[in-house]
Order: structure tokens, then C-alpha cells, then sequence
């Protein structure tokens, strides 16, 4: 027994929010794939209920066993635009409604999936989801939608972009929650466990599990010890920090994917923050010498901390995938809310946050009477970044507000939201 | 399963005494304690042996009311986590 080790885990997990952010599980629908949509639905909701049946129970048994917190038990699926194109329905609520009915029965947290990729082009599978995308995601409660507009190989479909800002608008004037369940996409990533932006993608094995790890509070804790040290100090502690997170979701994965029968796919990498006190990724680019988030200094602060977290979490689990990399979302950090009100963050330095690390603007909510056009405009800026960067970059995850409310700028933070 | 029972807060007598009767009562061999201070805290880690027939949720239900009770933070933990986060 190594005491001091011991102390240092028990610390993690009960002192500074250390726990697995999700354990999805990945399941292609490819197999159920009817050109009568009842049918499909049917072996959709039949293929995501046995695959994925002890999803929840499986987590629990390791929540006890191991005594680390995990957070959400998510099941992602196979875009529904290319499942469902062969129905030629009008539209894909039913699917919508097939996988929140699956959700429900598992009781998991979220399921994601329904989605498309429309960086070249339209097939009619695609056109037909999109257009369906405000009443699926204001009719469901737990099914998260993303579209992929664009890549670094193919350029950015600029109809699409078009075409998700009319989207936002019409989601936010049914339900306030429909845009918080959607992402935008630039270069998405078939692998990712994190919502709203997973799905399976169609390279991907059967079933397989994800894993998403946080632990910006860890970062942070472990950061204030070496107060006042070189930037190379700082640099090699988020790396032995971020090593010792992942290796825990690396356990994770491996004995969910064990117990579960299936195969055990990519840690993501991420320090994914909540609105939780000491949980903010804000706090540990502050803690590395920024004096408050937004000021200058945050970018490279952040490039910096994105860099670590790589490189130490690369040599601690077989297989590295998802978005891995700091989560900026502005709603769900405490740290972010706090320079947001002192007017030290604003839109632009947070685009240029986006430009190093694996999100663009996350969770942020915008006036209820920006038009269409300016969303769209915002989603386009985005995806140019994660175009030329190669990057995956979920290019908006808007709260639209139809109703102008008060708020002191063009951003307000105070709602929580999935992530 | 082999794990690491962990206790932190403030010292006291008779904690190793409550602590040892309901690892008794479950039939859970300890294999090493160690007590220790780390940053002002009492620290105690048992290397335990438990029945693998023993139910982990149930279990950590009864430490942490134990815990509450004499007003300790008590956790039980495979030790396979440790291992894990802190030795390649």
C-alpha cells in the first residue's frame, strides 16, 4: 500500500469532482435499415434495447465497486438521415421518437444519433432530417442531434449553414431546451462519447464503448501546488495529472466493455467542466497565470493546457479518440459565467479560444431576436476555423431565446444544459 | 476482490474499533492498516480482502452511514484503481 497514492485518488474523487463524464455506448443501426419505417423503428428500438440493455446496471456495479462517480450512461447510433433515407417518410419524427422511447426503456441520460453529414452535399435522407430537426428535438426529450457541415478535404456546404440557422430560430421558438440537444459540426468524429454531438459512425464496429473523462478540478488542485513555477513545470504536472484521469477512464472502459460483451473503443481525452464550484476549466487557465478568462494571455494559456492534456493522457490508454481536448462551453463553467458577467469574455476572444482547442461556441446563448442570417454567419466563422485547422469543431451549440430577455450582454450564462 | 478501505477526517477513539467490527460482521479479512497524518487529516487505508458474494453498493451504503456516524469520510475502493492511476 502506498499511502500517499491512495490519499491522492481518494482526494480526486472526493474533493475535486475527479469522475468519468460518460460511458457510451456505441451501436450501428445499419442492420435495421426498412424501406417501411414502422419496421425500421421496430428493429431500431429492438437492436438499441438488447445491445445496450445493461448499459445502466453495468454502470452502477462500477460506480460501487470502484467508488468512481460516473456521471452519464449514453448511447450513441448511426446518423438516422442514412437509416432512414430508404423510407422515404416526409418525415423522421418517428425515428426521433423511436430512440427517446429506447432512452426511456434503458434509462440512460442521452442518446445521440440523430444526425447528418452534409459536408459535400444532400442525399434525401439528409434534406428530410434537417428539416425535421426542430419538431424531433422539441417532442423528444433525451435524443441529441448534430449535423456535420463541412470538412477540411471537402470546404464547408454554405446551403447547409444556411439552413441550421433557420433551424436554430424555429427550435428555439418551440422549446427553449430543442437548440441546447443540437449541435452544429465542422470535421466530426465517429467516435465521439461526448453530447450533443456523438453518433456512430458508419467505420465503427458493431457496439462498441466510449469513454469521457473530466477532471478540470484535478488540473486545478494539482496546479496550486506548484504555484509560481516555470511554464515547463506547470506543463509536465497537467501532463502527470492528465495521465493519472485517463487511466482511470482507461479501467473504466476496458471492464464496462467487458462486462458488457463488447468491444472497448477510444478514451476521449477531454477536461470536460460543470457549473459545479471547482469543476471549471476558466479556473485552471486562471490558475496558470491568466488573470481572469478572456483577458490576454487566455488563448495561449488554453493552447497550452489543450497541449498537455494530449500528451499525457496519449500514453495512458490504448486508444485515443472523440474530441479530446478543454471544453469551453460557456454556460456550464463556473469560471467562464463569472468573466461573462465581469464583461472580461466576449464572443470574440472566445472565437479565437475555439481556433486552439476541440470546441467552438459551446453552450452560449444569444438574444432572442438575432436573426437567422446571424447565426448562420456565426456557425460559418466556426466552421472556416475547424476547416483550415483540421480540427473537429462542433461549430454552435446555441441557446436561442424568442422572447428578448434581460440580460447585461450578448451573452448570458446562467442556464445548465447537457453536455 | 482485493480494495483499499480509506478513512479521512478528523481523529478520534474507537474508529478502527467500528470500523473493525462491521469488516468482522461481513467477514472481510484485513490484509495491511496503515494510519497516518497528510495535510492535518487523520488518514487510515486497510488493505482488505472481500467475499466476492458481497454486494459493493450495499456495502458502500453501510460505511458511509458508519462514516456519518462518527463522523469520518469512509470509502471502500478495488484496489485495481490504484494500481491503475498510479504505476504503469
Amino acid at each position: 500500500m502506498n499511502s500517499q497514492q491512495i490519499y491522492e485518488t481518494s482526494r480526486m474523487i472526493n474533493n475535486e469532482n475527479l469522475d468519468v463524464r460518460t460511458i457510451t455506448m456505441g451501436i450501428s443501426l445499419l442492420d435495421c435499415i426498412d424501406s417501411d419505417s414502422d419496421r425500421a423503428c421496430e428493429k431500431i428500438y429492438e437492436k438499441i434495447t438488447s445491445k445496450a440493455k445493461d448499459l445502466v446496471k453495468v454502470g452502477q456495479q462500477i460506480e460501487a465497486e470502484y467508488g468512481i462517480p460516473i456521471a452519464n450512461k449514453r448511447v450513441t447510433v448511426t446518423p438516422i438521415s442514412l437509416i432512414a433515407a430508404s423510407s422515404h417518410d416526409h418525415d423522421y419524427v418517428k425515428y426521433a421518437k423511436t430512440l427517446d422511447r429506447a432512452a426511456k426503456a434503458l434509462g440512460i441520460d442521452f442518446i445521440g444519433g440523430y444526425s447528418a453529414l452534409v459536408q459535400k452535399g444532400y442525399q434525401t435522407g439528409d434534406e428530410t432530417l434537417i428539416a425535421s430537426l426542430p419538431e424531433a428535438l422539441s417532442e423528444t426529450d433525451f435524443v441529441c442531434a448534430s449535423v456535420n457541415v463541412g470538412s477540411t478535404r471537402s470546404g464547408i456546404n454554405m446551403d447547409a449553414v444556411a439552413q441550421m440557422g433557420k433551424v436554430v430560430v424555429e427550435g428555439a421558438k418551440r422549446d427553449m431546451m430543442t437548440n441546447a440537444k443540437l449541435v452544429t459540426f465542422c470535421n466530426a468524429v465517429e467516435d465521439n462519447p461526448f453530447m450533443a454531438g456523438g453518433f456512430h459512425g458508419v467505420s465503427e464496429p458493431d457496439a462498441v464503448i466510449n469513454v469521457g473523462v473530466s477532471g478540470p478540478g484535478v488540473i486545478k488542485n494539482a496546479l496550486e501546488k506548484v504555484k509560481g513555477a516555470s511554464m515547463d513545470v506547470v506543463a509536465e504536472t497537467i501532463k502527470k495529472t492528465a495521465f493519472k484521469v485517463t487511466r482511470m477512464g482507461q479501467l473504466v472502459g476496458t471492464l464496462a466493455a467487458d462486462r458488457l460483451g463488447v468491444q472497448f473503443g477510444i478514451v476521449d481525452l477531454s477536461l470536460a467542466p460543470t457549473a459545479a464550484a471547482g469543476d471549471s476549466v476558466a479556473e485552471v487557465l486562471e490558475e496558470i497565470g491568466v488573470a481572469q478568462v478572456g483577458t490576454h494571455g487566455t488563448t495561449a494559456a488554453l493552447a497550452m493546457l489543450n497541449d498537455a492534456v494530449k500528451k499525457g493522457g496519449i500514453m495512458a490508454c490504448s486508444h485515443v479518440g472523440g474530441l479530446s481536448g478543454a471544453f469551453i462551453p460557456v454556460s456550464e463553467d463556473a469560471g467562464m459565467i463569472k468573466a461573462v458577467n465581469a464583461g472580461t469574455l466576449n464572443i470574440s476572444k472566445l472565437e479565437a479560444m475555439t481556433a486552439v482547442c476541440s470546441v467552438g461556441l459551446d453552450m452560449i446563448a444569444v438574444p432572442g431576436d438575432t436573426p437567422q442570417e446571424t447565426i448562420s454567419a456565426m456557425i460559418a466563422d466556426e466552421a472556416a476555423i475547424g476547416m483550415i485547422n483540421n480540427k473537429p469543431l462542433p461549430c454552435g451549440s446555441f441557446q436561442h431565446r424568442v422572447k428578448k430577455l434581460v440580460m447585461k450582454s450578448s451573452l448570458v450564462a446562467f442556464l445548465v444544459m447537457p453536455q | 476482490m482485493k480494495a483499499i478501505l480509506t478513512v479521512l477526517g478528523e481523529d478520534q477513539v474507537g474508529i478502527i474499533a467500528q470500523i473493525s467490527t462491521v469488516l468482522a460482521d461481513k467477514n472481510i479479512n484485513i490484509l495491511d492498516v496503515s494510519q497516518t497524518i497528510m495535510d492535518g487529516n487523520f488518514v487510515m487505508m486497510m488493505s482488505v480482502q472481500v467475499p466476492e458474494a458481497l454486494d459493493g453498493h450495499h456495502l458502500n451504503t453501510e460505511f458511509t452511514k458508519l462514516g456519518k456516524q462518527i463522523g469520518v469520510e469512509i470509502n471502500l475502493r478495488n484496489a485495481k484503481l490504484y494500481d491503475a492511476m498510479h504505476n504503469l
